[in-house]
């Protein structure tokens, strides 16, 4: 007879294998990108642009590059998504049109981020005739990131008591005097926490900037939202693989840089989202 | 004069809420736009089943059974690695982990959903594809093996967190009842628990698949990207998306080779959308019941 | 049949009300009228819909999707269907039954309607809330701290804020639904006391689980079953002659 506490014991062990086995290489990558990438960090590095091909210098441009696409990208999808989400939460009924909506926002999140690179080209970079520029890239990636700050803005929206919508309704405020007044400020630090998740997400795809803005190499700044920039993703797959005898500190340096960017965004929405649930008063 | 700023206003919300199916929309619209005039001169049956892609070729060859392949390859052996510890870690964080290592646990894999797919692929680079050319004794470690466990790596953020909320919202007196019967708690989990949440288990494995198929830069660098018809796990292979990614930069636009670049874009976009829809199917079913 | 109430002006005038939620019916054609300067109680044993017949009057019921509404009511004569909603509810103000702060200071919480209207000066702003408090006997216990969030009050006092909050838009009608059901009985006095007040000012209608509260401080009072009106008259009347043995047998207590 099979004895349940030994299958049991068996089970347990093999689960916790598989949670390590996901774990311990997501602490290894920060560890070895933290370690081999910090002798590459200094000022010039950080304040230089790349020189002798791109095998010394520093990567200014593309940290420059990328913080423009994340600005552009957020000021777009920022106000869209928000709007969206108070459609969602606030107005929709429980009808076939917002389970369309639903899903076309499951959808948007899972479209390829490669084919979003090709949209862009086709609708921004041709159609719109904006060529490969900042503009281009940021409305590009701004749609990709439309449904990530949608979802979030939407739940932290819904989490707001409905008393307080009633309470305030009942006073006499029109119902976008109630949002406005009483649903956006509650939500706000859920809203503000999509938004940075958003950016992070923004800060570090590749493959959506690759034909809609993206520079192999261009050691200037742009003049302009109808320059070319370089962008640190980018960057870092082009010294990767495109160029060879890149001295590795320098790959590890481009690889501690945007990590350290994506995952400091990623923190600040942690810490806002642990304070927020601290102070919640309802 | 309010009255006129708020019915403005809600007009612009409405209009907001209408945009993601606007951009689906307009995002399936332009990629059909550009890509329908490949069928001119190939039939969509000899490029979804043509054998050899030569885009720049004279004659161009614009088969992409090689590239859909290799992309199939890949995410058989993503599939097949994630899904059994993808599952038992979402077990495990939901069912075993005491409550403050259970919130490491999250955070941990909250942050490799973080991690820009370039930094994963070219930790691969450096990493994995070494390891493979050394184990297999191969001339190269740029495979499909090397490019399957990275994304299995990259699915397991979507598997593990759709998983474990499924198993969370069962509710609680299925695994009591359970227990009151002396079942032991792995008993409980296995045949009370697991067959409850399979429908958002399935939706679960399912976005993480999706995920695989549509993930681009990892791929491309570490896959070694020949476009063959893969006769092993352990030889380069091509995908889908590595195929746009590494082409489009160089294909003039207008080209027969441009069109083929988003024929291949609609193909994507076609499985992408199948998954989505099916899996939202599954999670909606896992409400209404 | 209300001998000396019939004189005083009609408020609301509710026509054969009926509403369904989905397809459950909630109140069936019910009709009465409530006249001004005097508190109507509504009793009943949980789910006869009087919460729900409370909600018509301030148009609050329409918040809900799958609600369907017949029957008329008018106020002063008017159908509310045709009174702008929000003008509607500055007139017909409502106390909920727990205490409901908003997550805002105690002078703005008092405030917030007003606001809303569209008054922004801060000197007026200052009196109305002053006043607001004053009538709803709060004043004292918060002149102090005003600037506090109002979470830090006591439950008895939220209500009161609560109330405070209603009075300060200057309504004409009260709605008080089961407005104690969460308060020790020293703070239900005080709250009953403020609404006997109120009667001189305002036409109050009380929804209550408390028979004993509704003979308190109820003029009128009506008695609501499985979503009909079974009767409504004088409190005096209603307690002691009742007209239906049902309204006798809730009010004695067998069932409810």
């Amino acid at each position: 007879m099979r004895n349940p506490y030994r299958s049991q014991k068996i089970a347990y062990a093999f689960l916790l294998l598989s949670t390590l086995l996901i774990v311990v290489p997501v602490g290894m990558i920060v560890v070895i990108i933290i370690q081999k990438g910090l002798p590459a960090m200094n000022w010039q590095f950080l304040s230089d642009i790349p020189r002798q091909g791109m095998r010394a210098g520093g990567i200014f441009p593309a940290i420059v590059g990328t913080l423009y696409l994340v600005t552009g990208a957020i000021s777009f999808a920022l106000p869209i998504g928000l709007l969206a989400a108070i459609y969602l939460s606030e107005y929709s009924r429980d009808n076939l049109l917002t389970r369309i909506i639903k899903l076309a926002i499951v959808n948007l999140a899972g479209v390829p981020s490669v084919v979003y690179g090709l949209f862009g080209l086709a609708l921004f970079v041709i159609f719109f005739g904006f060529g490969a520029s900042i503009l281009s890239g940021s409305l590009t990636l701004g749609i990709m990131i439309l449904p990530v700050i949608i979802t979030t803005s939407r739940e932290a929206l819904e989490s707001v008591p409905a008393s307080f919508r009633e309470v305030s309704l009942s006073l006499g405020a029109s119902k976008w005097q109630t949002i406005r007044h009483i649903v956006l400020p509650n939500a706000l630090p859920g809203i503000l926490t999509g938004t940075i998740l958003g950016l992070g997400r923004a800060a570090g795809e590749t493959a959506p900037i690759l034909f809609t803005v993206a520079a192999f190499y261009l050691p200037q700044l742009p003049d302009s939202i109808m320059d070319q920039v370089m962008a640190l993703p980018y960057h870092l797959y082009v010294i990767s693989t495109q160029v060879p005898n890149v001295d590795e500190k320098i790959r590890y340096g481009t690889a501690l840089v945007l990590l350290a960017m994506v995952l400091f965004m990623n923190l600040i929405a942690i810490i806002i989202r642990h304070k927020f649930r601290k102070r919640k008063k309802w | 004069m309010r009255k006129i700023k708020e019915t403005i206003i809600e007009k612009l919300i409405l209009a907001s809420g209408l945009a993601s199916i606007f951009f689906v929309v307009l995002i399936f619209l332009f990629l059909i736009k550009e890509g329908l005039a490949v069928f001119q001169s190939v039939t969509p049956g000899a490029f979804l089943f043509g054998k050899s892609w030569y885009p720049i070729s004279e004659p161009a060859q614009l088969g992409i059974l090689p590239l859909i392949l290799g992309s199939l390859l890949v995410t058989l052996g993503a599939a097949v690695i994630s899904i059994p510890i993808g599952v038992g870690a979402a077990i495990y964080i939901a069912e075993i982990a005491p409550a403050r290592i259970k919130d490491i646990l999250k955070s941990g894999i909250e942050l490799l959903a973080a991690i820009p797919s370039v930094v994963l692929g070219f930790i691969g680079m450096v990493t994995l594809v070494p390891l493979v050319k050394s184990l297999f004794h191969l001339p190269t470690g740029l495979t499909a093996l090397s490019g399957s466990i990275m994304l299995a790596f990259m699915a397991m953020p979507t598997i593990v967190s759709i998983a474990e909320d499924a198993l969370y919202s069962i509710p609680k007196n299925y695994k009591e009842g359970a227990l009151a019967l002396g079942a032991t708690h792995w008993q409980a989990i296995w045949r009370v628990m697991l067959p409850a949440a399979s429908s958002g288990i399935l939706a679960a494995i399912m976005l993480g698949i999706g995920r695989v198929i549509g993930e681009t830069m990892a791929v491309m660098m570490i896959t070694g990207n020949a476009a063959v018809i893969p006769q092993s796990i352990l030889v380069p292979v091509r995908t889908l998306t590595a195929t746009i990614a590494a082409e489009m930069g160089e294909a003039v636009v207008g080209s027969e080779h441009y069109f083929a670049l988003f024929a291949v874009g609609i193909v994507l976009f076609v499985i992408s959308f199948g998954i989505n829809v099916t899996a939202d199917l599954f999670l909606h079913e896992k409400q209404s019941k | 049949m209300v001998n000396d109430t019939s004189t005083r002006t009609i408020k609301f005038g509710v026509k054969d009300l009926s509403i369904w939620f989905g397809n459950v019916p909630a109140l069936k054609h019910v009709s009465l009228d409530i006249r001004s300067n005097m508190i109507l109680s509504v009793i009943g044993p949980s789910n006869s819909g009087k919460t729900t017949f409370l909600r018509m009057l301030n148009r609050m019921n329409e918040l809900n999707q799958n609600s369907r509404i017949e029957g008329e009511v008018t106020l002063e004569g008017d159908d509310i269907k045709n009174v702008d909603v929000e003008i509607l509810r500055k007139r017909v103000g409502m106390v909920f039954a727990l205490p409901l702060p908003l997550p805002l200071s105690i002078f703005d919480n008092v405030a917030y309607g007003v606001r809303m209207h569209g008054l922004k000066d801060k000197r007026v702003l200052r009196e109305k809330v002053e006043v607001s408090l004053k009538e709803a006997y709060l004043w004292e216990e918060v002149k102090d701290r005003l600037g506090e969030s109002a979470f830090k009050l006591s439950g008895g006092q939220q209500q009161r804020l609560c109330i405070a909050r209603t009075l300060a838009v200057e309504p004409e009608v009260i709605l008080f639904d089961e407005p104690c059901s969460g308060l020790d009985p020293i703070s239900t006095a005080k709250v009953e006391d403020a609404m006997v007040e109120l009667k001189q000012k305002y036409t109050v209608v009380l929804v209550t689980n408390n028979v004993k509260q509704a003979a308190r401080v109820g003029d009128l009072t009506a008695f609501f079953l499985g979503g009909e009106l079974i009767e409504i008259d004088k409190t005096d009347k209603m307690f002691t002659a009742p007209g239906d043995k049902r309204t006798d047998g809730y009010i004695r207590g067998k069932f409810g």
